[in-house]
């Protein structure tokens, strides 16, 4: 801004298109900057896999009306060349984790979130927020433009093991520095986030009295602030071996197509894996953490009940943040590491899982007894719950060292990990969209294409991701161009590729009607109030839609943030920032 | 949305200056501590890396048979210095002597600057010597983290400059928050100073 950042004025009367929506550095601005790119970031990768269902359930043929578009570097005659399938998976993984559910589960919602409800009038650094947004972008862009760069995108997997991707084409150079962009943008918001929460909280709004949105997004802040530079310096690392030639993640004797590597060797493969899920373990909980925060505020909204176990759940979520930095190496059971070092992440691995059923129990326990409202986000809310159930559980039989031996690399681990992100995180998320769309916009979507949504998509997740694990305990492998077809003892349940394949692309179709409902309720949704939801938190307590600096008064918090049908109240509700109860 | 053009009312982001009372910090400090904490982790990975490395590794050169102490000492000396050059600088901006701060951040820059000129000279030598990132992993390692540190010096001396050049301008209005300013700046190049002082005997002396 041109004038003293300190004191920010609301009236832009010069400032034209650029200033008002492409570098306005209001969090709700950027928030929906954020939500809109990760929604087609989301889409996109979701196009990808796809691609890749035609060819898992049916390899080898070429595919109809669309597969000529992409040329005979990637599919000859519509056919798919196995190095492109392996450019799809990779590339899936990233974008969906990356520029997908992390830039819209922690850069929109906790942009837009925070500062509302917390009553603070904006970030604590403003431009800084802007900034993460547009090195979201650069590294957004950067890997989009890596399919078209000699010998396409990476295709080493999102986990870029070496020395695979050390000796991959072109495409794995940019998607490192694709990485260390994103990479720069979730750092530069973790700091924007957790200095917001520490420093502009409301008057009277201790810690204890946050909403759990709140608290998991502080938790996801530090864990993004501490388990992301691991990865860049491995980034950093896995970089100088492919352009400097060095050997940090090469072995000694290495031989690629028959020829030995003319490199100085003596580089440690598996310190590789090790920074890599130094990073990735925390960051599965960055998926699932703000997630749990939507979930939790929708539950509370509508069963018109404080949430059970508030305390409980926030010293969950705490220790869930704290133990997620010492289990990684459950990834890596079978890597050969030592039978010492699987017995302690295995240790570890099954301590944290008791802080995440805490959290789910407490949700259940939640439901009980209150007069729910089955609104659309409830529903996503209500489904969210037995399919992150799903995942978790599905989880520990593979956080045992002996059980993993048989299931690692299986779909059996594709299946578990889907449940948690897709119709756990992901449906999370929709939620959320339903849920917060009044206030963003001040008009409500529409019920009866939400429910045309939900459905379906429920349906369909679970014809998705159920066979997986069927497959993966028979034996498939995951990241099979064929599917397992070439595989004998994949023969038995071969059969279910062309079931998730068509589960995934019906899927496709019933998110038309989420896309329609968001623009037709753009301009034609039913009008709602400022707190259509009859909402205690604090981003219903202003104007809709919020103004620049958020709060017309100077928010005051008299009260934790659950207090739904306080006794003797004649209201269900009372909100945080109400003085008396009424 | 219409955020920005909606209301007419003027908002004041607290605690950009004074301290706020739970947590004792402006927020700038309180970012900054945040960001050194992940640069640490950064740091920290790699001299893990290193370590890792060297342990499993079957012949590791040892540092002082191939690098050169003195110029790295000299270094050492040169970078401490500058780290006491800015606290005198933010002193200076304390007790109001405008002139003293230019004075003292500018040596801060020069030292900066010497130091980044010395450092072209040990890798002039290395590479006149054959000796490039991927003859070892030796040499790997030391390239990538005297690179990645040297990479934080340049950063550094951008932000100085603003702050020693145009960035100065705010000192006649507002005195208080250039200081802080200084201070957040200060304090991320006693962290940059803080690698290096690891590093040398690290790289140069075991
Ligand atoms: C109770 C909790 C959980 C346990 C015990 C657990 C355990 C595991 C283990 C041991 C693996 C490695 C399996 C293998 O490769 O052989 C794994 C994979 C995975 N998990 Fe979980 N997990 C849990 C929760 C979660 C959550 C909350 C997420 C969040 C999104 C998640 C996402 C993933 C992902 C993405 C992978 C696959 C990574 C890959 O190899 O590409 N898990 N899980
Ligand atoms: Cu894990």
């Amino acid at each position: 801004m041109a004038h003293d950042s300190n004191h920010q004025d609301s009236h832009h009367p010069k400032h034209g298109f650029w200033r008002t929506y492409v570098f306005n550095t209001d969090h709700k601005m950027i928030a929906l900057w954020y939500g809109i790119t990760a929604l087609c970031f989301l889409l996109f990768g979701f196009g990808l896999v796809m691609l890749m269902r035609w060819q898992l359930a049916y390899p080898e043929q070429p595919l109809p009306l669309i597969g000529k578009w992409f040329g005979p570097t990637r599919m000859p005659d519509g056919v798919m060349l196995p190095e492109f399938y392996n450019q799809l998976g990779a590339m899936h993984g990233t974008i969906m984790v990356f520029m997908g559910i992390v830039p819209l589960a922690v850069g929109a919602y906790g942009n837009f979130l925070i500062p509302l409800m917390i009553g603070a009038p904006d970030m604590a650094f403003p431009k800084i927020n802007l900034a993460s947004y547009w090195a979201f972008f650069i590294g957004g862009v950067v890997m989009l433009a890596s399919f078209f760069v000699p010998g396409g995108a990476a295709s080493s997997g999102w986990t870029s093991y070496t020395p695979l991707a050390v000796i991959a084409t072109t495409g794995q150079t940019m998607w490192i520095i694709g990485m260390i962009f994103l990479i720069t943008s979730s750092l530069l918001g973790a700091v924007n986030f957790i200095a917001t929460i520490f420093q502009m909280r409301a008057p009277g709004l201790s810690f204890m009295k946050l909403p759990f949105f709140i608290w998991a997004q502080l938790v996801t802040a530090f864990l993004l602030l501490l388990a992301f530079p691991p990865l860049e310096a491995a980034g950093v690392m896995q970089l100088m071996d492919r352009v400097a030639h060095t050997s940090f993640f090469m072995p000694s004797g290495l031989v690629v197509s028959g020829e030995h590597l003319k490199i100085s060797g003596g580089g440690s493969v598996l310190l590789w894996q090790h920074l890599f899920w130094f990073l990735a373990h925390p960051e599965v909980y960055v998926l699932i953490l703000p997630a749990m925060g939507i979930i939790s505020e929708i539950i509370a909204n509508n069963t018109r009940k404080p949430l059970w176990g508030y305390k409980g759940m926030v010293y969950s979520i705490v220790i869930l943040g704290l133990l997620s930095f010492i289990v990684w190496a459950h990834h890596m059971f079978i890597t050969g590491m030592g039978t010492t070092i699987s017995a302690f992440f295995q240790a570890t691995t099954m301590i944290i899982s008791i802080p995440s059923v805490v959290i789910l129990t407490a949700l259940f326990i939640s439901l009980w007894g209150g007069s729910i409202r089955f609104n659309i986000p409830m529903l996503f809310a209500l489904a969210f719950l037995p399919m992150f159930g799903i995942g978790g559980l599905t989880g520990l039989p593979l956080g045992l060292s002996s059980p993993d031996i048989q299931l690692h690399d299986t779909y059996y681990v594709i299946g578990h990990f889907h449940y948690i992100v897709a119709p756990g995180t992901i449906f999370a998320l929709f939620a959320g969209i339903y849920y917060w769309f009044p206030k963003i916009t001040g008009r409500k979507m529409n019920d009866l294409l939400g429910h045309l949504h939900f459905w379906p998509s429920l349906i369909c997740m679970n014809l998705v991701f159920m066979p997986m694990m069927i497959q993966g305990l028979a034996g498939v492998s995951r990241r099979l161009y064929d599917g397992g077809a070439s595989y004998a003892h994949a023969q038995g349940v071969l059969h279910l590729n062309v079931l998730m394949s068509h589960a995934a692309w019906v899927m496709a179709v019933f998110q038309i009607p989420f896309i329609i409902n968001i623009f037709w309720s753009l301009y034609k949704g039913q009008k709602a109030s400022d707190n259509p939801w009859e909402s205690t938190t604090m981003e219903w307590a202003t104007a809709t839609p919020p103004p620049h600096g958020n709060f017309a008064f100077d928010p005051k918090v008299y009260r934790g943030p659950y207090e739904y049908s306080v006794p003797g109240a004649t209201q269900d509700y009372t909100p945080q920032c109400q003085e008396k109860v009424i | 949305m219409s955020s920005g053009t909606s209301s007419s009312s003027i908002y004041v982001l607290p605690h950009t200056v004074e301290p706020n009372p739970e947590t004792g910090l402006f927020n700038a400090k309180l970012g900054i501590w945040l960001f050194l904490a992940s640069e640490v982790m950064l740091f920290g990975a790699l001299f893990s890396s290193y370590i890792l490395l060297r342990v499993s590794s079957v012949n590791w050169p040892l540092g002082s048979t191939i690098l050169n102490i003195p110029l790295g000492t000299l270094n050492t000396m040169v970078l401490i210095s500058s780290s006491v050059t800015m606290v005198m600088a933010w002193a200076s901006l304390k007790m109001k002597d405008f002139g003293k701060f230019k004075l003292y951040l500018g040596l801060t820059l020069l030292c900066a600057f010497i130091f980044l000129i010395v450092k072209y000279f040990e890798y002039s030598a290395k590479f006149h010597h054959h000796l490039f990132p991927e003859t070892s992993t030796y040499m790997a390692i030391y390239f990538t983290l005297t690179g990645l540190h040297g990479i934080h010096v340049i950063g550094g001396i951008i932000v100085n400059s603003y702050l020693w050049g145009p960035g100065s301008k705010m000192w006649l209005d507002q005195p208080e928050r250039f200081t802080n300013r200084i201070e957040i700046a200060g304090l991320y190049w006693h962290f940059v100073d803080l690698v290096w002082i690891f590093l040398f005997p690290v790289l140069y002396l075991l």
